[in-house]
């Protein structure tokens, strides 16, 4: 299977400023990712807020430049922001975006909103731009009587509709889904999800889904990747890692999720405090909160490995370590 | 310092109760200002002499004369018509100004947000610049050893007042950027232009038009006020304050020439600040 | 904090700067200063031999840096009119300038912050309307208006005060009332919508909520904080004490800065103009400079770094 894009060694640093006169404190958001997601795959990617997987989701995207590493495309490095080729480029790279409302310009019509990536790269004549602005919504479930409406007059997940219209309009190779639900009502969220997962594999698109939902990613997703303080943990097909998670964190964040009719057992709760990212602990970023914690953790950061049928974990423990902690 | 009881604060926490009619002054104003602009565009057909025609025979008339009914000034001529062709050239070079003023304040507002860095240091010195030397002072500089054209009067009062579109043309766009749909445009595979001129720019116009209703009255004292002194409308053109400077002369024998203007330029004046405040609390009570 | 005050310093001085270049430029594309001077019958070799004694045979960068040579060694040139030093005539005219503007600055600032609280804590009462609609009466009189007209009431109706000329405490009194009353409008409005914004902040509602009476939230925590930004404007008020007369002083034959001005450009007195530009610069400059770090002193954010 050939990456249709493929993530090497990506970091990206802010510097925060603490004041306006303080020192810069250098933050790492994204240290040290590498990924890959083949055509008609979807990715799931999953961390507490903070975990920098917002920003990975826009560097895969070539939204924010990588400071180190290297994101390809169908194989060629990402063009520059901002210059023609990466304009171009739009048209097979999409997004998705956490609040409908703030993504859409208040003071056009939704029909020009979802038009507009067709204008842009310039695709058919007015009749066929009109009737795939037509197509596009109806396959959204938006209603021909609501191309006149304002975003402001739709509802979370009508305009959630819009954005992802707009998005597929030039049909894309790859959509990133930022949050794409967590915006929204939670009855409405399941529509959302559902048209996502039609979507999926769709003329060969692939998506990365980001979200701190695992129920939504275990639902949606061929693979997922967990994310603590700006590196991947642990990444593996969805079905096998959500069933024999080897990494603590992933441990912890998987027996958070009830299963429906069932007590939540074996709940492990984190100790300490969330994670800040620009006090990052040297060593494994987790051990301070990890119950596996050891002298070597506290030293080196544990590397990638993998850990059988398709899964990757960085941790210190995981040969010697004590399977799945039931007993607590 | 005397004070009203709290309740009376805290039961306005609301800050304003949605009006269903306009004011009454602010009716009065707009009324006054559709007068103005048709007098401008009317001027010709309005004007009952030419400005020029003097009539020696008839100088210094008290207003309500017939033929003349604000009467006439040292050379006979029609104060009336006068003032009409006034208001016109008045309200030409403020319309002028203002659209100058709010094109280059915005081109230099959103040039600075997308490029911040030094491009935003060079739109900070010349407002520094602009903040430095009072405009008339350096209006009077240049008017004075370039001469005084209809042409270069206009562009010079083009500069008053662009640091206030450029300052929020800057902000809201900085703003766009950060809060979406400028960003998702962007990554659409939009042009800057298209984002820009198709995007933002729609986005910000009414706060920018509030801001021209401010700069607009202010461009009219401007101009008068160069006027007055000599420097600005230069005869036999006339403007509201050219008349002024003018009728100065005859202040004690004649005063209907100056006030004539006079009371022009205050109601105009006067009716854009009511009109614009008004404007502003309805539209965009951010700007100042 | 010293990194905010050498920047700040470094705008300032860059400002300055960009003001000298302004005059230069101004000065130089009016036309040849040659011809402008000597006047239009004058044979070439004397031209050629005045742009030597001048320095306008050297090329324009070295003209510009001896121009800004000279400014820094105090050389403003010479009026053309008396030959004498520009800088001289010029500041022999700052004292009759201020005393028009420092009485009016008080005025401004006595009146107008007065009516702008009390018109804020009085919000919407007859008294605020009435304090408003003065307030932008105020200031869209133009004050060629406001002057003429108190001539036409106070020296030629009634004739108790004279319509013009230098001397007496009487001939200031209309001058400076016609300067004050634009500036009264502006700090009442900018005064009232300080203290209606201060106001609506929830720490003051917090602090009549718990009982506090109104009076000392009024005085304990309402005008401190509305303070800020009505030292702001009335600092940059200061600024205009030099050039902030220049019609009323034509008006009134008050022999002040703005007079001179008017004088000067209508005879093209380059030297005298420019050196007018200069000062103004620096007052202004200077001004907008210390209105700058008294709010960074005032405002605690500031001070402490945490805002923005």
């Amino acid at each position: 299977m050939s990456a249709l894009i493929e993530a090497e060694d990506l970091v990206r640093v802010y510097a925060t400023r603490q004041g306006l006169f303080g020192r810069a404190v250098p933050v790492r958001a994204v240290d040290g990712v590498s990924l890959r997601v083949a055509r008609g795959e979807t990715l799931g990617i999953v961390g507490e807020s903070g975990s920098g997987k917002s920003t990975l989701g826009r560097m895969l995207l070539g939204v924010d430049p990588a400071q180190g590493g290297v994101v390809r495309f169908d194989g060629a490095p990402l063009p520059d922001k901002g210059t023609p080729a990466w304009r171009a480029l739009r048209a097979r790279l999409q997004m998705v975006y956490q609040d409908p409302l703030a993504a859409l310009d208040r003071r056009l019509p939704i029909a020009r909103q979802i038009r507009e990536p067709l204008d842009i790269h310039a695709r058919g004549d007015d009749a066929a731009r009109r009737a795939r602005v037509a197509e596009l919504m109806q396959s959204v479930g938006l209603r021909a009587d609501q191309a006149g409406r304002y975003p402001h007059e739709l509802s979370g997940g009508q305009r959630q509709r819009v954005v992802i219209a707009r998005a597929l309009a030039c049909a894309p190779e790859l959509l990133v889904c930022d949050e794409p639900v967590s915006a929204l009502d939670v009855s409405i969220q399941a529509q959302v999800v559902n048209l996502l997962r039609g979507l999926r594999g769709e003329n060969g698109l692939a998506m990365v889904f980001i979200s701190h939902d695992l129920k939504v990613v275990r639902n949606l997703c061929d693979r997922v990747a967990v994310m603590y303080l700006g590196r991947i943990v642990e990444e593996g097909p969805v079905e096998r890692l959500f069933a024999a998670p080897r990494h603590p964190y992933t441990r912890a964040l998987i027996s958070s999720v009830p299963d429906p009719g069932q007590p939540l057992k074996g709940r492990i709760i984190l100790q300490g405090e969330p994670p800040n990212p620009a006090k990052r602990p040297p060593g494994c970023a987790f051990y301070p909160r990890c119950p596996q914690a050891s002298g070597i953790c506290r030293a080196e950061l544990p590397q990638m490995r993998a850990t059988g049928q398709g899964c990757r974990a960085a941790c210190h423990h995981l040969d010697g370590a004590d399977p799945v902690p039931q007993a607590a | 310092m005397t004070a009203t009881n709290p309740p009376d604060l805290l039961a306005r926490d609301d800050r304003r109760r949605p009006r269903a009619a306009i004011p009454t002054a602010v009716a009065l104003g707009l009324g006054w200002l559709a007068l103005m602009v048709l007098c401008a565009i009317l001027a010709d057909l309005l004007r009952p002499y030419d400005i020029t025609q003097m009539d020696l025979s008839a100088r210094l008339m008290p207003p309500l004369t017939p033929g003349h009914w604000l009467g006439t000034d040292e050379l006979g001529r029609d104060v009336l018509s006068r003032l009409i062709q006034s208001v016109r050239v008045s309200l030409v070079i403020a319309f002028g100004a203002t659209a100058i003023s709010a094109a280059f304040g915005t081109t230099l507002g959103f040039l600075a947000a997308r490029f911040r860095g030094l491009v935003e240091q060079f739109v900070v010195m010349l407002a520094d610049f602009q903040a430095a030397l009072p405009f008339l002072i350096m209006s009077l500089a240049v008017l004075a050893f370039f001469g005084s054209s209809m042409l270069l009067l206009v562009c010079l009062m083009g500069f008053y007042g662009w640091e206030r579109y450029a300052r929020i043309a800057r902000g809201l766009a900085i703003a766009a950027g950060a809060q979406g749909y400028a960003a998702a445009v962007e990554q659409l595979g939009a042009t800057p232009r298209r984002l820009y001129l198709g995007h933002i720019l729609p986005n910000v116009a009414s706060t920018l038009i509030v801001s021209m209703t401010l700069t607009f009255p202010e461009i009219i004292l401007m101009e008068s006020g160069l006027s007055f002194l000599g420097l600005g409308v230069q005869p036999p053109e006339t403007s509201l304050g050219n008349m002024v400077g003018f009728g100065r002369d005859y202040l004690t024998t004649a005063p209907w020439i100056m006030l004539a203007p006079s009371v022009v330029i205050m109601i105009t004046t006067l009716s854009i600040s009511l009109v614009g405040d008004w404007l502003r609390d309805r539209l965009d009570p951010t700007v100042r | 904090m010293i990194r905010f005050v050498s920047l700040r310093l470094l705008r300032a001085l860059v400002t300055v700067l960009a003001v000298m270049t302004f005059s230069f430029v101004v000065l130089r594309m009016s036309g040849d200063p040659a011809e402008v001077l000597l006047g239009p019958d004058v044979p070439q070799n004397v031209i050629d031999a005045f742009r030597r004694q001048w320095g306008l045979d050297a090329p324009l960068w070295r003209q510009y840096l001896s121009y800004l040579g000279a400014i820094f060694q105090g050389d403003f040139g010479l009026s053309m009119r008396d030959r004498a030093p520009a800088l001289d005539l010029v500041l022999e005219r700052v004292p009759a300038t201020l005393m028009l503007t420092v009485p009016a600055l008080i005025l401004k600032l006595g009146i107008g912050i007065p009516a702008g609280i009390f018109a804020a804590l009085h919000r919407d009462s007859a008294i605020d309307r009435g304090v408003i609609f003065l307030a932008i009466l105020g200031f869209t009189i133009p004050s060629f208006v406001m002057g003429l007209v108190l001539v036409l009431i106070f020296a030629v109706t009634l004739g108790v005060l004279p319509s013009g000329g230098f001397g007496t405490w009487q001939n200031a009194i209309l001058p400076g009332i016609t300067i004050s009353i634009g500036g009264i409008g502006i700090i009442a409005r900018f005064s009232r919508s300080a203290m209606i914004e201060v106001l609506g902040q929830p720490y003051i509602r917090t602090a009549s909520a718990k009982g506090v009476k109104w009076h000392d939230v009024v005085r304990g925590h309402a005008l401190p904080n509305a303070a800020i930004p009505i030292v702001t404007i009335a600092g940059f008020m200061v600024g205009s004490l030099i050039a902030g007369a220049v019609v009323v002083e034509t008006i009134f034959s008050w022999p002040g800065i703005g007079r001179l001005l008017i004088v000067s450009v209508s005879n093209r007195d380059l030297a005298v103009v420019q050196c007018i530009l200069l000062l103004i610069a620096a007052v202004m400059v200077t001004a907008n400079l210390i209105v700058d770090l008294l709010y960074g002193w005032l405002d605690p954010r500031l001070r402490t770094g945490t805002a923005h």
